[in-house]
């Protein structure tokens, strides 16, 4: 060892330091390596796409690209009054290519979103244009319709021009942007989905609620139980959890229906006339209560392992000093489980935010979420920016709570089972 | 927990109050599951319990609904079920191929920018699962992986590495690593050192994890809806579509063989709980 110069070699004769530094970098390496396959495999087939999820629900190149030209002569138009003659004639020219290879239909669908009754016109140009001369295109364009005429219609066209939007955003919180480029809402009638919205929180909100109302006492009882009973009554909480989502649904529908057994038991104590059973199923009623039975073991199974580690010797001095039941209960205990609460209802209200299969089968028309909205979309009208649009809008929230979840008990400490 | 004899009677009758409402609410969580396991037996094509089965006539059971899950012409069981359990097999094995890499790799203290590894690994399980089925079909699409068998094992990979990783980082947790350092010391190579004694440590984990897996994936049926195709049906999807059209008895036969099968991964998860306890007992 030379401890002449101060620095401790190791027997190949590298500086300590530096031989640690080397090692520490190759466990790093290697530390990694193991991670990369997973870490990979999710950045390709998961996080990419929900950031192609992103480019699609502003993506508006649909128009841009059908009227290149048009566009380019457009760019020094300032709006104001009728656009000038190469403007019609690019706009003739592109118009004219679109009709050819017959995806014209494409495009007045568009321009119709943007101007109510641009359909008609367009669909009559197409049948006048073949019939046109060259040269002099705003004055024939203009005979064919007199709307053509209105400045209002060429605006359309030119609002159309930039390929990104953010227009589905706002239709996803039930806005448009008007003729003059204003944000205003939509007509009182046609406001579908910011009701949605607030349902899906609210029905999140109160399945939380229920849940966390049923699990204190339960996962109070399996802590302090011996743990020979505990262990069986565990298995009431352990077999739903374990057993399909479907199947349990299924039960919720037998049970719930008008001859089923819950109303058969309404009519047999006089609750309810046997000719006036209420309707539990198809509205918000079924998916409180089946939403709430199958949510509820992830509130128990959290609540449950902090409730495990509080010491029943610290009620007992509570008592002991002077402390009656109620208040031992909640100066001493209540503060204690406060973590499993957290992270019961973070849990939950996350899960319940997105559910899909209980609502859309027992939820009817009044009990539907969110999400049965974006599967609508994605499987009926194939609107998938709007689709595209709303996951993420319903997928920001979620990671707001998230994030707050991270902050309150850290990621790394959520327990199964 | 019986009360001690100085108890005082309001005291009491609030304790009962106390067990009353456990009990209903234990009630509510597992009566459920039981209306479907007679129902099934129904004679008749009804959903409700008919006179004979309330008088326990023998006549009022049978058997057929099971035999038409079977036998039942054009009947889609057979399919979905072996698509079912292919699916769920692959999927469960690259889970947990690939998640206990991960975990091993995120359980060493030398692994750089940890939390935000853990936080993307474990976003399958936050982000709601129609966003995940959203994004997934768009790119099963993409690379023409969407209708093909393939493409749903990667969803489902996708899907229950999360559950994974966190089973074994959590039995990593109480993982003694000088063991693995006294076995590389006495010559073991890290292949050796890894077979011989880091995995029947943390098989339990391993396990745990992948039942979890395999239950997400024979259980899923959002993204399966957005990537299926009619040769991959599944167990979940004939369900599904059975409990919107109609609810017949033979799904009740179906969904009294999956509580079945729930109930045998109940009891294997449990005796894995417990022995992973036991072991960690020991190592204490």
């Amino acid at each position: 060892m030379s401890s002449e110069t101060g620095k401790i070699l190791t027997t190949d004769g590298i500086p300590l330091e530096e031989s640690l530094k080397q090692s520490e970098k190759k466990n790093k390496i290697k530390a990694f390596l193991l991670v990369a396959p997973l870490l990979l495999f999710l950045i390709i087939t998961y996080m990419i796409p929900i950031g192609d999820m992103f480019s699609r629900s502003i993506d508006d190149k649909m128009v841009t690209n059908m009227l290149p030209k048009t566009y380019k002569a457009m760019e020094n138009w300032d709006g104001k009054e009728l656009p000038p003659e190469e403007v019609f004639e690019a706009f003739y020219l592109d118009y004219k290519i679109l009709v050819k290879n017959k995806t014209a239909g494409k495009l007045q669908t568009q321009l119709n979103y943007e101007k109510n009754g641009f359909k008609s016109v367009l669909k009559k140009l197409a049948r006048k244009q073949k019939k046109f001369e060259d040269g002099n295109y705003k004055e024939q364009i203009m005979k064919v319709h007199k709307r053509w005429r209105n400045v209002e219609y060429w605006r359309a066209i030119k609002r159309r021009a930039p390929s990104y939007t953010y227009s589905k955003y706002l239709k996803g919180i039930d806005m448009y942007s008007n003729e003059d480029g204003k944000i205003v809402q939509v007509s009182e009638d046609r406001r579908i989905h910011r009701i949605l919205w607030i349902r899906t929180v609210e029905v999140a909100f109160f399945v939380t609620l229920f849940c966390f109302l049923m699990a204190y006492p339960i996962a109070h009882l399996l802590a302090t139980l011996p743990m020979k009973y505990s262990n069986l009554l565990m298995i009431c909480v352990l077999l739903p959890f374990w057993t399909s989502l479907l199947v349990r649904t299924a039960s919720w529908m037998i049970l719930l229906q008008q001859q089923g057994i819950v109303n058969d038991f309404f009519v047999w104590i006089g609750l309810v006339a046997d000719d006036n059973r209420p309707e539990m199923m198809y509205n918000k009623t079924g998916t409180y209560v089946a939403m709430t039975q199958i949510l509820l073991p992830f509130m128990v199974l959290p609540l449950y392992s902090v409730m495990k580690t509080i010491s029943p010797s610290l009620m007992r001095a509570g008592k002991s000093l002077g402390a009656t039941p109620a208040v031992a209960f909640f100066k001493v205990y209540f503060p204690l489980t406060i973590p499993g609460i957290g992270a019961g209802c973070l849990l939950v209200f996350i899960l319940a935010i997105g559910y899909y299969i209980t609502p859309a089968l027992v939820g009817g028309a009044s009990g539907t979420l969110i999400s049965n909205q974006i599967a609508y979309h994605m499987k009926s009208t194939l609107d998938w920016s709007f689709a595209s649009a709303m996951g993420l809008m319903l997928l920001t929230g979620v990671l707001v709570i998230y994030w707050i979840y991270n902050k309150l008990v850290g990621v790394d400490n959520i327990k199964l089972g | 927990m019986a009360l001690p004899k100085y108890t005082e009677p309001h005291y009491r009758i609030w304790h009962y109050f106390y067990l009353f409402v456990c009990g209903c609410v234990f009630f509510f969580l597992i009566a459920p599951l039981f209306v479907i396991f007679p129902l099934s037996f129904n004679a008749e094509e009804f959903l409700v319990f008919t006179d004979g089965m309330k008088r326990l006539d023998p006549d009022a059971f049978s058997l057929r609904w099971y035999n038409d899950m079977i036998y039942g012409t054009k009947n889609p069981w057979g399919l979905a079920a072996r698509n079912s359990f292919i699916i769920a097999i692959f999927a469960t094995l690259g889970s947990i191929i690939l998640g206990t890499l991960a975990a091993l790799g995120l359980s060493s203290r030398h692994m750089p920018y940890k939390g935000l590894i853990m936080a993307i690994l474990i976003s399958p399980m936050i982000v709601p699962l129609i966003i995940s089925g959203v994004a997934i079909f768009f790119f099963m699409a993409k690379v023409g992986l969407a209708a093909t068998h393939l493409g749903i094992i990667l969803a489902h990979i996708i899907l229950g590495t999360p559950f994974v990783v966190i089973t074994v980082t959590a039995t990593l947790s109480g993982f003694d690593h000088s063991i693995t350092r006294a076995a590389s010391s006495l010559g073991s190579s890290p292949y050796n050192t890894f077979m011989k004694i880091t995995l029947p440590l943390i098989l339990p984990g391993v396990i745990s994890g992948g039942l979890f897996a395999f239950v997400t994936s024979f259980d899923e049926v959002v993204v399966v809806l957005f990537l299926a195709g009619l040769d991959n049906t599944t167990i979940p999807i004939q369900m599904w579509t059975g409990l919107r059209e109609q609810l017949s008895p033979t799904i009740l036969a179906v969904a009294t063989c999956l509580i079945v099968l729930s109930v045998l991964i109940l009891l294997t998860a449990e005796l894995l709980r417990r022995r992973s306890e036991r072991l960690r007992g020991i190592n204490r």
